[in-house]
C-alpha cells in the first residue's frame, strides 16, 4: 500500500514527543528546581549521631581531681530481635520477672515511637557488680541486647557537691533557652560550677553521619565518613578548693543547718564552701539521682540549696568592724572613742542591751570591738547617720548605705556560681514607706549590731572578713584559679581578676586598731574561750543573731544563729572564715570552734591530736532545730491531701487518718523557746515580714 | 552477534540492536546499583545468586533467542501470527486453573524455577495477530465492523488480564490503538474515547455537583454558539442534550460504580493515592473499607512507594550521587526498586542528566521504530512495528510517570531495564521479530 494514513506517522511521533517532555519538565522540577527532595533523603537515609566529648575535669588546688569520669553502663535492647533470647537467664540476672522484662521491651518500643529496630535502654547504669555478671554471659543474648558506654561523674573526695552542682538531662526550657543547641537526651550542667562553666567542660560535640536504612537500621558510615566531626574533650578547670579542708567544712556541718565559707584573701579564691545538710556529690550521680534527688526535694531543711551563697541571716555582730571602718572615714568616731556602757544602750527610746555591763569594755573601739559592745556600736551607727557634715538622716542613711554596698552586702558579689542571693540592705524609700518618712537614726538603730533590716550571705560575711584583711580591698570570691588552654575569648574570669578598692580612705595604722580589736576578741575577749592555735594569730568576730519563725500561725523566737568571721594569721593573711550555725546560740559556741579547725587544718596542713577529736565532737552534735519534724509533717500532709483531691486514692491520707500519728502541734522543747531579750527595738510587725523571709530560706 | 552471514545479518538494521545492548547494559548496571552486596564483582556476576548476575544470564538467554529469530524466514511469523495468538490466549487461560499463588497475582504460572506469566508474553501475540489481521488483503478498515474486530483481537488478552488481577498489564493493550489509528481508525474514536477519560478523571478530581454545573454550563455554551445550526434541525438539540446527559451520567453513576464493582479495593486506594485524595465514600463500599482496614492492607501511607520514588529521583539533583552512592536506593527505602522502580535508581545515582539521558535513548528508540515502520513495503511489518513502538512507548511512559508521580502504580516494568525474566524476553522477542521483518523488507509478506 502507498502513502495511505501516512500523514498519520508524524501525528504519533508528536505524541510521543510530548509525553516525553511531561516527563523531562517533571524531572526538572524534582530534580532540578526543587531540594525539598534532597533534604527529605537525608532525613529518611542519614543518621547524625552526635559524639558526646567527655566531660572537663575540676581539680582542687593542689591539682588533684574532685570531679572526673568514670564509664558506666547500659544494658541496651533491640526490640525486634528479642526472640529467642534465653530470657530466664537475663531475668535471673537482673533480679526481675518475666511481666517486668515484657514491660521493659514494650517501653523500649514505646521510647523510640514504636520502632523495634532501634535500641533503647533496658536498664541504666548498671552497678558494677551487675555489669560483671552481664558482660560475662552477654553471647548468650545475641543481638538482643548489648552494653552501651556512657561516661557518668565521679568525685574522689566525695566532697563539694553544693558548690560542684550536678549534671542533668537537658528539659524543655534549656533547649528552648540554648537555641537549638542542646537536643533531648544531652546532659548539661544544671546547677553549680558544673552550670557556670558548661561551656568550658562541655567540649565541642562530634558528629557522626550515619546511613540507615528503611527499617532504620544501621549501614555503616557515610561517604567513608568525610562528613564525620570528632569531638574535642571538655577543658578542665583549676580550683582555690582545698578539697581536704573542703571534707573537713562538711564533717563539721554534719547534722547541722549553716555554712562555712573559706576564703584566700589574696586572691579571693575560695577555698572551701560547705553546706549543712550536707550530703555527698555521689548521691545525685547515676542510678542515685533518681532515688536521691525527690527525697531532697521534699525535705524541708532543703539539704539542696547552697546556704553559702543563698541563705541569708543576720550578719549579727560581724558587721560590727565594718561599722566602726566607716565611721572612722566619716570621722565621726576616732579609735580613742568610747562610750560608758552599763549594759543597756539608752540614746534612743527603747533600749539595745549589751551582753557586757561591767566597767571598761567600751572604753575605746579596740575593746569595744573585743567585747563587741552594743552600746558602743549604737552610738556609733547613730553618729554615722547623724553626721553633721551630711544634715539630714536620711541622707546619712543613704551614705551609709553606699559604703555598706561597697563592702559587698545587700548586692550578689558575682561568685562562679548560678543564682546567688544579696542578702538585703534596706534603702531610704523603704523607711520612707513604712514610716510615711518620719524616721530618724533610733528607728533603725539595730541596723549598728547587724540586726533590723540587714541579711547577708555566708559568702559576703567572708568576703567582708578578707576585706578587712587586706585593709580595704577584695577580689570578687570565686572557684576557678584557670581554665586548661585559657584562651583569650574566655572571659568567664576576667571580671575575678579585678581588684575591688572599698572607698574607705584610713591610714593602715587606724586599720591597725581594727585589726588588733578583732585579734583581742579571741585573746581576751568574747571569742578567748576558744582553745588557741599554738604560733598563729587569728583576728575574729563573733555574731549571735536573733530569729524568729512563723510555726503554726504563731512568731516564735527561735534560738540564736551562731555567727562568726575571722581571718588568719593576723600578720599576713591567708585565710578568711565565715561560719553560720542555725539556731547555734553564741558565736563562740559552735560556729567560732568551727572556724579555727578550719584555719588550723588550712595553715598548718593537719590537725593536732585533741583537735581532731574537737572534730569529731562537734560533727557528732546534732544541731538539727526541733521544729523540722512538725514542719516537715505540715508540708507532708498538706501535699498528700493535694494528691487525694487530685487522684481520690486515700492511700496518700491514710497515715494522717490515725490520731497516733499526729504530731503535736507545739514541739519545742522548752529550754529553746528563748526569752525576748536584749534587742528587741523593731515593731514585731516588721519582724514578721523578715521572719517569713527566713522560712523561705529555710 | 557479530558473525557475518548472507542472511543473517543482511539488512539487519544495527542501529535497534545497539540501542537495545545499550539498553540492557544500562539495566544491568542499574540492578547491580541496588542490588549489589560487597561480593567480588566477577564472581558476583557469574554466580547467578544475585540479581545482576541473573539478569546477565536472563539477557544471554534473550541474545540467544534473539539470534534464533533472527535466524528464522520473517514468513514464518507470518504464517503463524494467528497460532500464536491462539497459544497466547490458550497460556492465559491455562493459568486459571494452574496459577501459583505468590503475592497478590493470579497471572503466574510456575515453570521448574521460572515464573512465567502468560499475560506479558501475549503481548508479543497480539502485536503478530493483530498485524496480521490489519493485513489482510481485503480488509476495509473504514467498516466498523472491522474495526471492533480489531479492537477485540487487542482487548481479549485485556480482559482476561483484569480477571488475572493484573490491570497494570490489561492497560497496555489499549496502547494498540495507536497502530488502529495509524491505519486508519477515525480520529474521532480516539479523540471520545480520550475526552471520556478526561471526565472520569475529573469525576475524579471535582466534587461531583461542581463537576455537574460545569458540564451543564457547557452543554448552555455549546447551544449557544450552535444556536444557528439547531434553528434549522431540531434533532441536533436533541443529540446535544442527549450527550450532555451521558456525560452527567458517568460522572455521577458510571464512575462510581466502575470503581465500587469493577476495581479492586487496593487498585481504588492507588488510584486515588495518585492523585492525592483520599477515597471518597461514594467509591468504595463501606465494607470493602472496612475489610481493608481489618486485613492491614490500608497502608497508613498509600502513596509511599511514590513519595520514597520522587525523593530519591529527587535527591539525584543535576548530575546525581553516582553509582553505589545513592542512599535512598541503597538502602531500600524504595520498594520494588529492582523491578517497577529501577527508574528511581538511574534518578537517584546519576541525576538528570542520567535520566534524560536514559529519556533520549528511549526516544531515539521509538524514533528509530516508527522511521522503520514507515519504510516497509508490507503492511505486516508496519502494523507489527507499530505494534512494538506501541507496546514500548506505553511501558515506557506509565512506568516513569508512575517514578515521578505522573500515573498511578500499575505495576508494569520499564522495557529492557527492569529486572525480571519474561519481561527482558518478551521485548526481546518483539523487537526482533520487528529487526528480522525489517531485514526482509524487500519482500512483500502477506
Amino acid at each position: 500500500m502507498p502513502v495511505f494514513n501516512q500523514s498519520r506517522s508524524y501525528i504519533i511521533r508528536i505524541l510521543f514527543i510530548l509525553a516525553f517532555l511531561i516527563i523531562l519538565a517533571q524531572l526538572f522540577h524534582l530534580q532540578v528546581l526543587s531540594n525539598e527532595y534532597e533534604i527529605k533523603a537525608e532525613q529518611n537515609a542519614l543518621l547524625k549521631k552526635t559524639i558526646y566529648p567527655s566531660r572537663g575535669i575540676i581539680y582542687d588546688r593542689k591539682n588533684r581531681p574532685i570531679v572526673k569520669n568514670t564509664l558506666m553502663y547500659d544494658l541496651m535492647v533491640t526490640p525486634s530481635e528479642v526472640r529467642g533470647v534465653d530470657t530466664s537467664y537475663l531475668c535471673q540476672l537482673l533480679g526481675i520477672d518475666t511481666a517486668e522484662f515484657n514491660n521493659r521491651v514494650v517501653s523500649a518500643i514505646v521510647k523510640n515511637g514504636g520502632n523495634r529496630n532501634q535500641a533503647a535502654a533496658f536498664e541504666e547504669l548498671l552497678t558494677p557488680e551487675r555489669y560483671a555478671r552481664l558482660d560475662e554471659n552477654m553471647w548468650r543474648f545475641g543481638n538482643g541486647f548489648f552494653l552501651q558506654e556512657r561516661p557518668v561523674r565521679t568525685y574522689p573526695f566525695d566532697a563539694g557537691a553544693h558548690f560542684l552542682g550536678y549534671i542533668g538531662e537537658v528539659d524543655s526550657a534549656i533547649i528552648a533557652r540554648s537555641g537549638g543547641f542542646y537536643e533531648p537526651g544531652d546532659y548539661v550542667g544544671r546547677t553549680g560550677l558544673e552550670n557556670t562553666y558548661e561551656k568550658v567542660l562541655m567540649g565541642q560535640r562530634g558528629l557522626q553521619v550515619l546511613m540507615k536504612d528503611n527499617k532504620g537500621r544501621i549501614k555503616g558510615s557515610y561517604a567513608k565518613g568525610q562528613m564525620d566531626e570528632p569531638a574535642t574533650a571538655g577543658r578542665g578547670l583549676r580550683t582555690y578548693i582545698d578539697a581536704e579542708l573542703q571534707q573537713l567544712a562538711e564533717k563539721l556541718l554534719k547534722n547541722k543547718i549553716g555554712a562555712i565559707v573559706a576564703i584566700d584573701p589574696k586572691t579571693g579564691g575560695i577555698l572551701a564552701m560547705a553546706s549543712g545538710p550536707t550530703f555527698t556529690p555521689n548521691d545525685l550521680t547515676g542510678a542515685n539521682f533518681k532515688k536521691t534527688y525527690g527525697k531532697f526535694v521534699l525535705d524541708v531543711s532543703r539539704p539542696l540549696l547552697n546556704r553559702a551563697i543563698k541563705g541569708q541571716y543576720p550578719p549579727g555582730s560581724t558587721y560590727k568592724p565594718v561599722g566602726a571602718l566607716i565611721a572612722l572615714d566619716e570621722g565621726v568616731i576616732t579609735p580613742r572613742t568610747g562610750i560608758g556602757c552599763t549594759g543597756a544602750y539608752y540614746g534612743c527610746n527603747k533600749t539595745v542591751k549589751c551582753t557586757e555591763h561591767w566597767g571598761g569594755h567600751s572604753t575605746d573601739l579596740k575593746t569595744s570591738i573585743a567585747w563587741s559592745c552594743n552600746s558602743f556600736f549604737s552610738m556609733t551607727y547613730r553618729a554615722t547617720v547623724d553626721n553633721p557634715r551630711i544634715g539630714n538622716v536620711k541622707d546619712g542613711y543613704a551614705k551609709w548605705k553606699e559604703y555598706v554596698n561597697a563592702f559587698g552586702y545587700g548586692h550578689p558579689l558575682g561568685v562562679d556560681l548560678p543564682s546567688e542571693d544579696k542578702g538585703n540592705i534596706a534603702d531610704t524609700a523603704f523607711y520612707n514607706k513604712r514610716y510615711n518618712g518620719y524616721w530618724n537614726s533610733c528607728t533603725n538603730v539595730s541596723l549598728g549590731i547587724g540586726q533590723g533590716e540587714m541579711l547577708v550571705t555566708p559568702l559576703q560575711i567572708a568576703n567582708v572578713m578578707s576585706t578587712i584583711a587586706n585593709k580595704g580591698f577584695y577580689y570578687i570570691p570565686h572557684f576557678v584559679k584557670s581554665i586548661d588552654d585559657e584562651k583569650a575569648d574566655d572571659t568567664l574570669l576576667n571580671k575575678y581578676r579585678i581588684k575591688h578598692k572599698i572607698p574607705v580612705h584610713i591610714s593602715d595604722t587606724v586599720y591597725n586598731i581594727v585589726i588588733e580589736g578583732m585579734h583581742e576578741v579571741t585573746t581576751i575577749g568574747t571569742a578567748s574561750t576558744i582553745p588557741k592555735i599554738p604560733g598563729i594569730n587569728i583576728c575574729a568576730k563573733t555574731g549571735t543573731a536573733e530569729n524568729k519563725l512563723v510555726l503554726d500561725g504563731k512568731v516564735v523566737q527561735l534560738k540564736d544563729h551562731s555567727v562568726f568571721g575571722c581571718f588568719a594569721p593576723m600578720e599576713d593573711p591567708k585565710i578568711a572564715i565565715a561560719v553560720i550555725v542555725e539556731n547555734g546560740g553564741f558565736g563562740a559556741t559552735w560556729a567560732g570552734p568551727m572556724a579555727y579547725l578550719m584555719a588550723e587544718k588550712y595553715l598548718t596542713d593537719s590537725l593536732r591530736a585533741d583537735r581532731k577529736t574537737e572534730a569529731d565532737r562537734i560533727s557528732n552534735a546534732n544541731l538539727m532545730p526541733s521544729y523540722l519534724p512538725r514542719l516537715q509533717y505540715k508540708e507532708d500532709s498538706v501535699r498528700a491531701r493535694f494528691y487525694f483531691n487530685l487522684t481520690k486514692d486515700s492511700a496518700y491520707i491514710k497515715k494522717y487518718l490515725h490520731k497516733s500519728n499526729i504530731l503535736p502541734v507545739d514541739p519545742l522543747p522548752s529550754k529553746e523557746k528563748v526569752v525576748i531579750k536584749g534587742i528587741d527595738m523593731i515593731d514585731p510587725k516588721n519582724q514578721i515580714t523578715f521572719s517569713k523571709r527566713n522560712t523561705l530560706t529555710r | 552477534m557479530t558473525r557475518k552471514e548472507p542472511g543473517f545479518s543482511k539488512g539487519i538494521d544495527w542501529s535497534l540492536i545497539w540501542l537495545y545492548l545499550l539498553l540492557v547494559a544500562i539495566g544491568i548496571m542499574a540492578i547491580y546499583a541496588v542490588t549489589s552486596e560487597d561480593e567480588a564483582l566477577v564472581t558476583g556476576f557469574f554466580s547467578f545468586k544475585t540479581d545482576y548476575s541473573k539478569q546477565f544470564y536472563f539477557f544471554i538467554l534473550a541474545g540467544f533467542l534473539g539470534i534464533f529469530i533472527l535466524l528464522t524466514d520473517s514468513k514464518f511469523f507470518t504464517a503463524t501470527a494467528n497460532l500464536w495468538y491462539a497459544i497466547g490466549i490458550f497460556t492465559m487461560l491455562l493459568v486459571f486453573p494452574f496459577h501459583s499463588r505468590i503475592k497478590g497475582t493470579e497471572s503466574i504460572i510456575k515453570l521448574g524455577g521460572f515464573n512465567f506469566q502468560p499475560a506479558d508474553f501475549c503481548k508479543a501475540c497480539v502485536c503478530l495477530a493483530l498485524a496480521k489481521y490489519l493485513s489482510l488483503p481485503d480488509l476495509d478498515f473504514s467498516k466498523t465492523k472491522s474495526q471492533l474486530i480489531a479492537a477485540g483481537i487487542a482487548l481479549i488478552p485485556a480482559i482476561l488480564s483484569i480477571m488475572q488481577s493484573e490491570t497494570g498489564l490489561a492497560l497496555v493493550y489499549f496502547s494498540f490503538f495507536i497502530v488502529m489509528y495509524r491505519e486508519g481508525l477515525p480520529a474521532t474514536i480516539l479523540v471520545v474515547g480520550f475526552f471520556i477519560a478526561a471526565l472520569v478523571v475529573s469525576t475524579l478530581l471535582v466534587d461531583k455537583n461542581i463537576l455537574a454545573m460545569v458540564l451543564l454550563g457547557i452543554t448552555a455554551l455549546v447551544i449557544y454558539i450552535m444556536w444557528r445550526q439547531i434553528k434549522r434541525d431540531r434533532s441536533l438539540l436533541i443529540g446535544i442534550i442527549l450527550i450532555s446527559v451521558l456525560c452527567i451520567g458517568i460522572q455521577r453513576f458510571v464512575v462510581p460504580f466502575a470503581f465500587q464493582h469493577v476495581f479492586k479495593p487496593y487498585q481504588v486506594e492507588r488510584i486515588f493515592s495518585t492523585i492525592g485524595k483520599d477515597v471518597p465514600d461514594d467509591y468504595m463500599k463501606p465494607e470493602e473499607r472496612f475489610k481493608l482496614v481489618l486485613e492491614g492492607k490500608k497502608k497508613k501511607d498509600p502513596d509511599y512507594n511514590v513519595k520514597q520514588s520522587k525523593i530519591a529521583i529527587g535527591s539525584g539533583g543535576v548530575i546525581g550521587k553516582g553509582l553505589l552512592k545513592g542512599t535512598q536506593t541503597r538502602n531500600k527505602f524504595v520498594p520494588e526498586q529492582r523491578t517497577d522502580f529501577i527508574f528511581c535508581t538511574i534518578g537517584e545515582s546519576f541525576g538528570f542528566v542520567g535520566t534524560a539521558a536514559v529519556l533520549a535513548i528511549y526516544l531515539i528508540l521509538l524514533f528509530r521504530i516508527v522511521t522503520v515502520a514507515e519504510r516497509q513495503r508490507s503492511v505486516f511489518s508496519r502494523c507489527y512495528a507499530y505494534g512494538v513502538a506501541s507496546v514500548f512507548f506505553f511501558h515506557i511512559v506509565i512506568n516513569i510517570c508512575m517514578t515521578i508521580g505522573l500515573a498511578p502504580v500499575i505495576g508494569i516494568p520499564l522495557p529492557f531495564i527492569s529486572y525480571g525474566g519474561t519481561s527482558l524476553l518478551t521485548f526481546t522477542i518483539l523487537l526482533f521479530i520487528l529487526i528480522r521483518l525489517d531485514g526482509d523488507r524487500q519482500m512483500v509478506l502477506r
